[in-house]
């Protein structure tokens, strides 16, 4: 039996013919990261690498690193093991990453979506042999509506406050959906508040990307400026001092979590909008089919469960396990 | 149009309370009168008998979905919802017809009892491909029963009140009871409800609250009066019109299961109502609770079961006299009414629960003290002066618990929650350390918790639980013994049925013990040391 290209040790994904790990979570000497959340890209490691939309995002998280960056496509070799990167549509800059020997073929996929959210570049499925996936939401209960649909019940939540004259709270990661729903939200209905935690990383990314005006809320900022405007904050803000300036608000939430109602309910918010960065059920196995892998790697998530179906369905299939945490878990974490 | 699933919807996307009132009034004052009726049956856990099997659902869902049953279970566990799970995974309807209505929906789920299998699964299909998401959660929740949606039934009466301009408490009183929503009009039930209605109807329970402050918070010893607090099934015993009824607090019609009450009852004069605890009795003893389960979960108690576990009515309230409503009386005048009942009926199966008056806190501490020598879980405290009132409202009426058993065990077998914790492992089995025969201490399981911690400490052991499991059972996960917690319980009784030879009453979480290891949780023998106290 050959050796597989890429194993799963205890600092991370490793490719031992080209001695370099991905999204490693203990300290190496070489990694590629595929997106700059703090899970996925760790302090400590001697060599970044990773997608330009991502290198200054992980350089503002990890300060001064050294790290290089290769565009989506662009071959470079290892010790005779060609990788590339190709995007991911998780968040802005997140890619999948190929690796190939000797027509060997595997594709680590970081995390992913397949919808175009109008900030990340779309996903593009790549032919392998092995596919390494996420399954965060590897599950028939998930199953998303079009972005579209989430963002106008999102516009039509916030003109709802508006006309109650009341502030609307949005919660949402600080980087990727928070981005993500700035750029998609109707400007036209009022002004966009944001955390120090979300306008930091606005900051950053607007060195490369335009993304539309928003306004950070400072000691100065009086609640009076807030009613009837949107705020988007970390979901660590909820139930904290720092929303008493909000008053009144409404609570609300963005996240693949919100499908459910216990969830929504087990946080205590009022709205809930199933919005996710990650691929649901019908778009997980629509790209394990666009690949034509016949080996699945499944981690995070409901690994399980998804595993043991595809293994029913012909393919080859087994899990890993990673500390990459669930999106409740950083969201919480923030 | 507003309609049951819009109400759903709307209480749904809010957690304020004023929001839920303001969609329930909207409801209330638009929807048919059939409609209202079935809401607030539904609302107050009256509901339509279950005609499909549930087994029989998560067949046609899987079908549906396209997927194996299997699967279809692993996300019901997850969901933690079976109503819900299916509306996720029965895919969308493409297009969108106008939704039958709620009464209209409960007659077709009726009738479905009469059709065969394959007629069942066409008429659900049907339906699903055809209802939006909320219209979907609704009629499964239809089917399958339980429609616990953070609607209490305080905040329906409040909303029927705002709009009707009727009292709130003599709404909370019409609705209870057993009528039938099929054959039940709104005008009936709310709006001009007749008087040979009422008859059949307990009123409303008053409840306690617990005692969460200081004694001396209570201002002067002497104007309250203190009584053991039973651990039996509060119960009114309604004679009126020369029938004897008794209701649970859980508003379910008892009589069967306590003939020698209803004969006791029968001697009562037409216009009485008595509000006490059923407690076991036997040889002149107050039993354990575990006596009075042998009698609830039957339909018909039969000779044997009536001579081995028999009981009395504890009175502690009397709450009709001589067919009038005496509710707004003062306490102690409507026992000085009780106990003369009492006394003339001169019937061993009716017992008055004594009251005590006390000179100060401290006399009070030490009646607190005792109450399980007395067999009781605690000391109620009522204001001399207080009226029966509807529902729990603070102020007069105050229950102070005993202090509860408690003992160290280690966290063995984990199942995800329900309802707001979907998804999380919140159900948890405890073990203790029992010597076998060949002389090794193993874990023998001795109770199920599931509340006590705090939603932070929940989190931290679903993630203990997530890295350290060893086995699946179905939604049961077998997990690496490691962690040891503070069981409370009220009241232990010996057991041939349960594993350990112990039955607790309420175990509960009471503490995390981060500073103990499993060696250090307690043995079987240490839990049965308890019996004897």
């Amino acid at each position: 039996m050959k050796k597989p290209l890429l194993v799963f040790n205890q600092n991370g994904i490793y490719c031992p013919k080209a001695k370099i790990y991905m999204d490693a979570w203990r300290p190496v000497n070489k990694v590629i990261i595929s997106h700059a959340h703090a899970d996925h890209s760790k302090f400590g490691h001697q060599h970044y690498l990773t997608h330009p939309n991502s290198v200054p995002i992980v350089k503002h998280r990890l300060g001064n690193i050294n790290i290089e960056s290769k565009d989506w496509g662009e071959k470079f070799t290892i010790n005779g093991v060609q990788f590339s990167l190709h995007p991911a549509g998780h968040i802005i800059g997140s890619s999948q990453v190929r690796v190939e020997y000797k027509g060997d073929v595997w594709v680590y996929s970081g995390d992913y979506k397949r919808e175009d959210d109008g900030i990340s570049t779309p996903f593009e499925p790549i032919k392998c042999n092995t596919f390494i996936t996420e399954c965060t939401f590897g599950l028939p209960a998930f199953n998303w509506k079009k972005q579209e649909i989430v963002i106008n019940e999102i516009n039509d939540y916030w003109k709802e406050c508006k006309a109650n004259n009341q502030t609307a709270v949005l919660f949402a990661y600080s980087l990727g959906k928070a981005q993500r729903l700035i750029v998609n939200l109707d400007s036209e209905i009022g002004k966009i508040y944001t955390h120090g935690a979300v306008e930091n990383l606005n900051e950053v990314i607007r060195t490369y990307k335009n993304l539309p005006k928003t306004h950070r809320i400072t000691r100065e900022t009086k609640k009076e400026d807030l009613i009837g405007n949107l705020v988007i904050a970390p979901p660590s803000t909820h139930g904290s001092p720092w929303l008493k300036k909000m008053v009144p608000y409404v609570t609300s939430s963005s996240s693949g979590w919100m499908t459910f109602r216990g969830a929504r309910r087990r946080r205590a918010i009022d709205r809930g909008f199933v919005l996710s960065d990650h691929v649901d059920w019908k778009d997980l196995i629509q790209t394990i089919e666009d690949t034509e892998a016949k080996n699945i790697v499944c981690t995070h998530g409901y690994k399980d469960i998804f595993s043991k179906y595809l293994n029913e369905n012909g393919y080859n299939s087994f899990i890993e396990n990673t500390p990459f945490q669930e999106e409740e878990t950083i969201e919480n974490n923030v | 149009m507003f309609d049951f699933a819009d109400l759903v919807e709307q209480i749904d996307k809010t957690n304020k309370t004023n929001l839920k009132v303001k969609a329930l009034e909207k409801f209330f004052s638009t929807a048919s009168d059939q409609d209202k009726v079935w809401a607030i049956a539904l609302f107050s856990s009256k509901k339509p008998k279950r005609s499909v099997k549930t087994s029989d659902l998560r067949v046609y869902a899987a079908q549906m979905a396209k997927i194996p049953l299997w699967l279809f279970e692993e996300s019901y566990h997850i969901v933690g919802d079976l109503a819900e799970t299916i509306a996720l995974v029965v895919p969308e309807s493409k297009e969108s017809i106008k939704p039958p209505t709620l009464t209209q929906l409960i007659k077709e789920i009726k009738d479905l009892k009469n059709l065969d299998e394959l007629k069942q699964c066409e008429y659900l299909k049907n339906r699903w491909s055809h209802l939006n998401y909320y219209s979907k959660f609704v009629f499964n929740k239809l089917i399958t029963g339980g429609f616990r949606i953070g609607v209490s039934q305080k905040l329906m009466t409040k909303s029927i009140a705002n709009v009707t301009g009727i009292d709130q408490d003599t709404i909370a009183y019409q609705i209870m009871g057993d009528w039938n929503p099929e054959d039940t009009t709104y005008n009936q039930l709310i709006l001009s409800p007749r008087k040979e209605d009422l008859i059949y109807k307990p009123y409303p329970f008053y409840l306690a609250n617990s005692l969460d402050q200081d004694l001396e918070k209570l201002g002067s010893c002497l104007q309250w009066v203190y009584e053991n607090k039973w651990d039996g099934i509060r119960a009114q015993l309604i004679k009126r019109n020369d029938e004897v009824m008794i209701w649970s607090r859980g508003e379910e019609l008892i009589s069967k299961q306590f003939p020698e009450l209803l004969e006791m009852g029968s001697l009562l004069n037409n216009g009485t109502v008595i509000d006490g605890e059923i407690l076991p009795f036997k040889n002149g003893k107050i039993g354990s609770f575990n006596d009075l389960q042998k009698r609830l979960g039957r339909k018909n108690v039969g000779k044997t079961t009536l001579e081995n576990s028999p009981v009395i009515l504890k009175a502690y309230d009397l709450l009709e006299f001589n067919a009038d409503d005496i509710r707004n009386q003062k306490y102690v005048d409507r026992r000085i009414s009780l106990e003369n009942l009492i006394v003339t009926l001169k019937n061993e199966k009716l017992q008055l629960s004594k009251y005590y008056f006390f000179k100060n806190w401290k006399e009070v501490e030490t009646a607190h003290c005792q109450a399980r020598i007395n067999k009781s879980e605690g000391l109620m405290i009522k204001n001399l002066n207080a009226i029966y009132k509807v529902g729990r409202k603070k102020g007069d009426w105050w229950k102070w618990k005993v202090d509860p058993l408690t003992i160290d065990a280690v966290l063995t077998y984990a199942m995800r929650g329900h309802g707001r914790r979907a998804n999380l492992f919140t159900d948890y089995t405890f073990a203790l350390w029992k010597t076998n025969d060949k002389g090794d201490r193993e874990l023998v399981t001795f109770a199920k918790a599931y509340s006590g911690l705090t939603d932070k400490e929940f989190k931290e052991v679903d993630a203990f639980i997530k890295k350290n499991t060893l086995e699946r059972f179905g939604p049961v996960r077998s997990v690496r013994a490691k962690l040891v917690f503070e069981i409370a319980f009220e009241g232990i009784a010996s057991s041939s049925r349960h594993k350990s030879g112990v039955a607790v009453r309420f175990p509960r979480i009471l503490r995390w013990r981060k500073d103990k290891t499993i060696k250090d949780a307690n043995s079987i023998n240490d839990l049965k040391s308890l019996i004897h106290e």
